[in-house]
């Protein structure tokens, strides 16, 4: 849904998602690099399995909630990106926490 | 980190920095929390570690912001970037999540400069990923150097949603549309106050620039629109939506939404201050003084937070609150304080002489809002708008009383996204002003904590 | 000017709780044309405070007659429940299929061995209990710390949803048609010939029988009939978190796991006046007890905490007074809305009516609390 523009800073970073590395730019969160990714739902949700992202980057709306090295339901907008760093998509409506 | 600060400061954007920096040079011992990794708050994020070969290309407005922070880099407080502020009340307790743990502070004075958050733009399908806000489109932008690889669909109205298209237009990305919905008739209610605009010309300058701008890039721009309907299953696909009497469908995979900005209240909330009703910018807003103090003696409100005014204006009033801080805390004197404010004052009484002008161009309509009884109030508990009707219907007393009957606002966000929704319905079926409405009560946690993590704080206490 | 004929009702119910709404549906029910008056959205309300339990393990060992009343309240759940749902199509989440109390210390179980006993004295053995050590509690749930020294427990006890149930009150009323006035409090009543008059915040309105189920206020708004009922607050901070797996077989008075999957966690009892604000001590006290009794629960977060005060009489036990010298004006207080709500709905509601109700409503007299009576 997105793409770097191509004059920005260069420098990629492994992570993982949902068990797959994959790279994508440093310094940036991890709801960018969702968008950056295409991982189109970040999330599912609890009563209706309605597929839902990120909505307003800042912290308010608790849309890009993700799991984030066993942690449920953290705010993907509000963390960096660091190599390494392991996140799951909450796409089970019924088991919060259950990927950990 | 101490247990207790003469002045803490929320938010470490124009005025929260402002703040903290006039604060500190009058010898205020200062402690500033922000949830930002780095300072400048929304406006200024990462201008001084920009992701973008030429940051230039977000405007010079932007760039203003790089001294600004820079300077509160070198000034002498204690900064807790990525810190989150969950708690707060009226004895001025602070609870706050410093690296994952539970912290508390007690505060002499408190500035809350937590700056403000995108008025809600319920349409039905607004839930569905590919909708978002234009401000987290320039969030992308800003922190990530992410733009869509599609052009996107921009709706709404007001400065924000014209400054991303100008931004998308100079960063090479087309923008497939813009879908206005800002009324007609407010143009006459603007014009009455562009006398007092001139004296902030440079707004107007900035406003015509954009739209010629974008109007020589040759971007359709739909004007009245109405009954905006964001369609799809797994992710967007099309908007739909009337324009000057005609149906028009755009096939798109991202829509920026936008229709203003309103104070983002819960701190000042949690803290007691007392609110009232903006006609005028259609929100609420902390009561507060000239120098920004609120209801509640020693709980400072500055920038957007206590009503929305700009960055301008907003560094302006936290300079304002930090003055009045170090009198009371008996760092300057009332004459010294009144010399140091006067240019302050007149500067910010400039700077929010555009306001009038663009808050009557830009002011929504309520009645187009929440026309279809489908679209999601409560984005977290799934609440339709229909579902507050129903309770409306039954006589409920306010937007407490539909909280309880629906869960409408139990949710995650706090009823952050659907408070002003409520508070339109309910006025609508009573035929009344939402100042008559009332408002959700705020409680806490503000931010995300866990069991554990207060678990663990209580055995600090015993 | 609003017609005058507008303005009359058979009966007033004064409060829109959980207290007011059950009488006023059990009273339309009956026929009655009822005009409730509720406060205003941010007044206090117990009612939005509420655990949500239907409880009587404990209620009552000190006074036979609640104990044997809370006993039959909630006996009437089941059926209560089922009519609201075939009637509203809300299901208020009745679960009644047993609670726990967890004790934490040594002092903590010996009250409660002794408690459980008098209740069951009180009811003739009607009252089933039993004290489960760790060991037995763990059987039965899994999840308890082996800190926690054991439990009380009784198949009697169950919980709903209060907010649905509140919610559910108000559409039968309406649906049988008695008229809600929201946000219209209160402001005083008098006896006129006979008859009652009530002035509210938008106007005067008259009627043969007049209810107060308006939580703290009762004390002031019941005496102007001559109804002296003395009440405290006592107030409660209550915790929900975000949903988690269901792992709760039912409810315990310490942590609730609620239809949607959230748990509720309670709650605290502090004596501060009319102060319902939240406290950063309390909610941490009652996280850490919280994640005491069940340690996985650390990683949960935390959704919500508020504050409400209980209406407490100085006995505890509840209050049902008609007025010696004003006939037909009655005062209900309790700060057990949800245990008593089906017995407020019926044989509370008849007796309103002036039908016999139920025996033991003439067990809770206001008048006990008068010094001279004393």
């Amino acid at each position: 849904m997105f793409r770097r523009l191509e004059d920005s800073a260069p420098e990629r970073i492994e992570i993982e998602i949902d068990g797959e590395p994959v790279l994508v730019p440093a310094g940036i969160s991890l709801a960018a690099a969702l968008f950056y990714l295409d991982a189109m739902p970040s999330r599912r949700t609890q009563l209706s399995a309605s597929p839902r992202a990120a909505f307003c980057m800042m912290g308010a709306c608790f849309e890009c909630l993700l799991e984030v090295e066993g942690e449920g339901s953290q705010r993907a907008c509000q963390l960096q990106v660091r190599p390494g760093l392991r996140a799951w998509r909450q796409l089970d409506p019924l088991e919060p926490g259950a990927n950990s | 980190m101490k247990t207790s600060y003469p002045l803490v400061i929320i938010g470490a954007g124009p005025a929260g920095m402002a703040a903290a920096q006039v604060a500190a040079a009058q010898g205020v011992e200062v402690a500033v929390i922000d949830e930002q990794a780095q300072p400048g708050g929304q406006i200024y994020r990462n201008v001084d570690s920009s992701p973008l070969a030429d940051a230039q290309l977000l405007g010079r407005d932007y760039l203003l912001g790089k001294p600004q922070v820079q300077a509160f880099r070198h000034t002498p407080i204690e900064y807790f970037p990525a810190s989150a502020v969950w708690y707060l009340d009226r004895n001025r307790e602070i609870g706050l999540l410093h690296q994952a743990e539970h912290r508390r502070i007690e505060a002499g004075s408190i500035v809350i400069a937590c700056g403000a958050q995108e008025r809600p733009m319920p349409i039905p399908g607004w839930q569905l990923p590919g909708v978002m806000t234009a401000g987290a489109g320039q969030i992308l932008l800003k922190s990530a150097a992410l733009v869509p690889s599609q052009p996107p669909v921009l709706a709404g109205s007001g400065p924000l949603m014209l400054l991303l298209a100008w931004q998308y237009l100079r960063a090479g990305v087309g923008v497939r549309a813009i879908v206005d919905t800002t009324p007609r008739h407010n143009r006459l209610q603007a014009m009455l106050r562009l006398p007092r605009a001139l004296a902030a010309a440079e707004y107007l300058y900035k406003g015509l620039k954009l739209i010629s701008a974008i109007k020589r890039a040759r971007i359709p721009w739909y004007l009245e629109a109405r009954n905006l309907c964001a369609d799809g299953d797994e992710q967007l696909q099309r908007l739909r939506f009337d324009s000057r009497g005609g149906a028009v469908e755009i096939e798109t995979g991202l829509l920026q939404l936008h229709q203003g900005v309103i104070p983002a209240l819960q701190l000042a909330d949690a803290a007691g201050c007392e609110m009232r009703w903006s006609e005028m910018q259609q929100c609420w807003q902390p009561l507060v003084d000239a120098w920004g103090e609120s209801s509640i003696a020693g709980v400072f409100i500055a920038g957007d937070a206590a009503g929305i005014g700009g960055a301008r204006a907003a560094a302006l009033a936290g300079q304002l609150a930090g003055l009045q801080v170090a009198f009371r805390q008996n760092r300057i004197g009332q004459q010294q304080r009144n010399r140091l404010a006067r240019p302050l004052q007149i500067a910010l009484r400039r700077h929010l002489a555009i306001r009038p002008f663009l808050d009557s161009y830009y002011r929504i309509d309520n009645d187009a809002q929440l026309s279809d009884g489908t679209t999601l109030v409560c984005r977290c508990e799934e609440i339709s708008a229909a579902e507050i009707d129903a309770v409306a219907a039954l006589g409920c007393s306010g937007p407490n009383q539909a909280k309880a009957f629906t869960r409408c606002g139990m949710g995650h966000c706090q009823g952050r996204f659907c408070g002003a929704s409520v508070e339109i319905l309910l006025a609508r079926h009573r035929a009344c002003s939402v100042a008559d409405i009332g408002r959700f009560t705020t409680r806490p946690p503000l931010k995300p904590v866990t069991l554990g993590q207060l678990a663990a704080a209580s055995g600090d206490q015993s | 000017m609003v017609p005058d004929s507008a303005n009359r009702y058979d009966t007033i119910v004064v409060g829109g709780g959980l207290v007011g709404a059950a009488v006023a549906f059990g009273m339309a029910r009956r026929g009655r044309r009822v005009g409730v008056f509720d406060g205003g959205d941010r007044d206090f309300r117990a009612s939005r405070g509420n655990f949500g339990l239907v409880w009587v393990q404990g209620k009552g060992a000190d006074y036979a007659p609640y104990a044997r009343l809370s006993g039959a309240a909630a006996s009437c759940w089941s059926d209560f429940a089922a009519q609201l749902l075939s009637d509203t199509g809300i299901d208020v989440g009745l679960e009644q299929n047993g609670g726990y109390d967890f004790c934490l210390e040594q002092a903590e179980w010996d009250a409660r061995a002794s408690e459980m006993s008098r209740v069951a004295a009180h009811t003739d053995g009607e009252f089933e209990y039993e004290m489960l050590g760790n060991a037995e509690l763990r059987q039965r749930i899994p999840e308890v710390s082996d800190e926690v020294l054991g439990a009380s427990y009784s198949p009697l006890d169950g919980h709903v949803n209060p907010l649905y149930l509140l919610r559910a009150l108000h559409q039968r009323l309406l649906d049988l048609g008695a008229a809600y006035h929201g946000a219209e409090p209160v402001v005083s009543s008098a006896a006129e010939a006979g008859r009652f008059v009530v002035t509210s915040a938008r106007g005067r309105y008259r009627c043969e029988r007049l209810v107060f189920c308006a939580g703290l206020a009762n004390q002031r708004l019941a005496a102007d009939l001559g109804m002296h009922i003395p009440l405290q607050p006592l107030r409660g901070q209550l915790l929900i978190t975000e949903r988690v797996p269901r792992f709760l077989p039912c409810a315990t008075l310490q942590v609730r796991q609620t239809m949607e999957g959230t748990l509720q966690i309670g709650d605290s009892h502090e004596d501060v006046g009319y102060d319902e604000s939240t406290t950063l001590e309390v909610i941490t006290r009652l996280a850490a007890r919280a994640v005491r009794i069940f340690p996985h629960l650390r990683h949960v977060r935390l959704q919500r905490a508020w504050g409400a005060l209980r209406v407490m009489t100085p006995d505890g036990n509840p209050v049902y007074q008609q007025s010696r010298a004003h006939a037909g004006a009655y005062a209900i207080s309790c700060h057990s809305g949800v245990t008593l709500a089906a017995m407020h709905a019926g044989p509370v509601a008849a007796w309103l009516c002036g039908e016999p109700g139920h025996p033991l409503i003439g067990e809770f007299p206001a008048d006990r609390f008068d010094v001279s009576a004393a």
